[in-house]
């Protein structure tokens, strides 16, 4: 129970999760000890309530960006899963693509399908696919934006998020926890693309949260998600920070070339906290093999709560655990960090990087 | 024109021993054109790279400046030229192709192809049973058929290399997701990461082999007959014809050679960061565009250096360097980027007219 006693603190001190509806998955079921659950979970369903109970048969249709990386790929396979696990779901899937043009027309199909209950979009560009999916709404079929989100809140009835800010705030703090107020201590930090709006959250709320301890970032360098990128950053970053006490690196699957070249330069100094949950990354925690002590997760389950949520909205149903009778119009998932001591839950959803 | 790339097929013929030998910059090139041609021979080359060295001086200047000790630390300097080198073998095979009038922009998707297609469960089981040379051969194989095709597909079925490739740079790189499911493959054959990761006289092993492939390529691009063939072909194709070089077969031997540097240079990122990935080698066609035209070799064909080639390479690489260890963010790196190419071109210019008229 401590676990679930620092996420609450965590929910406290984190800014965001109080300014939108923290879905803490391992909370919203009614039995929060359930195997493979977790923040990152899903696949597990809120057993105890009666919207488990099989209901009228609905059809959701599903699109998503083309699976090119690990998390993306773990995004469909998790709403998939999920799907599969109720009889009275039956999931839509479009092929993945990251043509805004085709995704567009593959959700006009839907709409134009009359059978359709409910679509869960995972945008490539949530601008570019706001006009389709307020046709969608417009002809009486709920849309469920995941992840990416449109300029539009009309465009949706429900938005299912991950928490950028979350996942800097909270690697922020488990660093702060680690290192305390020494005011030597160098800090540094490996982000993705720079230019990326969910770059910039995550490293202010990285900086936020750092600030509150009173450290700062030392020093910064952009990688681009991929092995090559946080590989050639990383080698320059160790070289600019002779020494160092922690390294925040936003991405798992570049966390491989981070980890690279800490190893080609024989570094150990410091600890270092990886972002998304890869399961590669929760291996080296599980086996204290390298200097990653923690991730952040940023949930590759979200299209699956998208579609959970969509099954309920088709079959006129709500979130049992809140007293509410609608579904919420937003859900931010949490972005819990994975240490040593809760790595077990969260290992069996993570994804293959 | 003609009788410039004419000009230089006869040095293509082994008579070309002439040349003195005592040369350290790469020999002026047919667009150079007139009699004066040998008297410029030892400044010649050099005033053509000068301004590229006083680029790099000048950024090596600002970097001692602005973390002195940070910067000339026998680590830092070990980092700037391990980076290099992998870039810098693309570019050695790249700067062969734009010399030849080509452009090769599959060098990125064929360096993660290659990469992937070295790493995969067959291919490291196989290792495993026989010896990690097994994994070299494969990225190496791969690169250099990827390049086969290029160059067939260039030279008989008579598409625009910028096509040709581009279409490569595509298809090499969605083969490559197909074949590693878009995942990471870790490296776990032991001996392969030592030698890789391990160093030579206190030189990591990859940047001997960069050095090595640049001397080849020096030697190659100078002092053979091919070399002086894949000048003749860039600066002329019709006179070079008409002088019996077999332009088409010639073409398919300089794709090869850029895959078969994009092969290596795949296992020698396999070395440094232990992952094949289909994203391996993003954008790499360009950085190494970059730096052969900075170093000097003419996009349009007909003239190439590889000395320039190593600078440019460096260069950006120095820059990179000197950026992150002022912790500048990387929206200034951009800026400063673009400007430091205009300067290093400009500077270049200026140089070689000065040594022309000189």
């Amino acid at each position: 129970m401590t676990a679930s006693l620092t996420l609450r603190r965590r929910v406290t001190a984190s800014l965001a999760a109080l300014a939108s509806v923290a879905l803490l998955a391992s909370c919203t079921g009614n039995t929060p000890e359930t195997t493979g659950g977790g923040g990152g979970g899903g696949g597990d369903t809120n057993a105890g309530s009666s919207n488990d109970d099989t209901g009228e048969t609905v059809t959701i249709g599903f699109s998503a960006p083309a699976a090119d990386h690990g998390w993306m790929g773990s995004m469909s396979t998790h709403a998939q899963n999920l799907a599969d696990e109720y009889d009275d779901v039956e999931l839509l899937v479009a092929e993945g693509t990251n043509d805004v043009n085709l995704q567009i027309s593959q959700i006009e199909t839907f709409i134009n399908n009359d059978e359709m209950d409910a679509i869960v979009v995972v945008p490539f560009d949530g601008g570019a696919l706001t006009g389709v999916a307020l046709e969608a709404m417009e002809a009486g079929i709920p849309v469920i934006n995941v992840d990416r989100e449109f300029s539009d809140p009309n465009a949706a009835r429900v938005t299912v998020m991950g928490d950028n800010y979350g996942m800097g705030h909270n690697a922020g703090e488990y660093i702060c926890e680690q290192v305390g107020d020494d005011p030597e201590a160098v800090v540094a930090e490996v982000t993705g693309i720079a230019s990326l709006p969910l770059t910039e959250e995550r490293t202010q709320g990285f900086e936020d949260a750092l600030g509150a301890c009173g450290q700062e970032v030392d020093n910064r360098v952009a990688a681009d998600f991929t092995v090559q990128g946080g590989e050639s950053a990383t080698a320059n970053l160790l070289q600019a920070a002779p020494e160092i006490d922690a390294i925040w690196n936003h991405d798992d699957d570049q966390g491989v070339g981070v980890l690279a070249a800490i190893e080609n330069a024989d570094r150990d100094e410091f600890f270092m906290v990886g972002g998304a949950g890869s399961a590669n990354m929760m291996r080296h925690i599980q086996e204290e093999d390298s200097v990653v002590e923690a991730t952040v997760v940023y949930p590759s389950s979200q299209a699956a709560n998208g579609v959970a949520l969509a099954r309920l909205l088709a079959q006129e149903k709500s979130l049992s655990d809140l007293v509410e009778n609608e579904v919420p119009r937003q859900v931010q998932l949490f972005a819990p960090v994975v240490t040593k001591e809760n790595v077990d839950q969260y290992i069996d959803s993570a994804f293959e990087s | 024109m003609s009788e410039q790339a004419a000009r230089s097929v006869s040095g293509a013929e082994p008579s070309s021993a002439s040349l003195p030998s005592t040369e350290s910059a790469p020999p002026p090139a047919p667009d150079e054109g007139g009699q004066g041609a040998r008297a410029r021979l030892g400044g010649g080359g050099l005033g053509r790279s000068l301004g590229l060295i006083v680029a790099l001086l000048l950024i090596c200047l600002v970097g001692a400046l602005t973390s002195g000790d940070r910067f000339l630390d026998v680590d830092n300097v070990l980092t700037i030229v391990r980076g290099a080198a992998v870039i810098g073998v693309v570019s050695i095979g790249m700067t062969f192709v734009i010399t030849a009038g080509g452009i090769d922009l599959s060098v990125g998707s064929v360096l993660g192809l290659a990469s992937v297609w070295a790493t995969t469960l067959a291919t490291q089981a196989m290792a495993e049973d026989v010896h990690w040379v097994v994994m070299v051969f494969t990225g190496v194989a791969v690169g250099t058929a990827a390049g086969i095709v290029n160059g067939i597909v260039v030279s008989y079925g008579k598409v625009v290399s910028f096509i040709a490739t581009f279409a490569m740079l595509i298809a090499a790189r969605g083969l490559a997701e197909i074949i590693s499911g878009r995942g990471t493959q870790l490296v776990t054959n032991d001996g392969f990461d030592d030698f890789f990761n391990g160093s030579f006289l206190g030189v990591p092993t990859i940047v001997w082999m960069f050095i090595v492939v640049a001397a080849l390529g020096w030697v190659v691009l100078n002092r053979t007959t091919f070399g002086r063939r894949t000048v003749a072909v860039g600066g002329n194709a019709e006179a070079a014809r008409l002088a019996g070089i077999n332009i088409r077969r010639h073409t398919v031997y300089v794709f090869a050679l850029s895959g078969f540097t994009a092969g290596l240079a795949a296992v020698m990122m396999l070395g440094r960061t232990g992952a094949g990935s289909s994203t391996n080698g993003m954008l790499y066609e360009l950085d190494a565009i970059a730096a052969v035209v900075v170093g000097g070799t003419l996009l349009v064909g007909g003239r190439g250096t590889i000395v320039g080639t190593v600078i440019g390479v460096l260069i950006f690489q120095t820059l990179t360097n000197v950026f992150v260890l002022n912790n500048l963010s990387t929206s200034v790196q951009a800026l400063v980027q673009g400007a430091i190419i205009v300067i290093a071109v400009l500077l270049q210019q200026r140089f070689v007219v000065r040594a022309r008229s000189t």
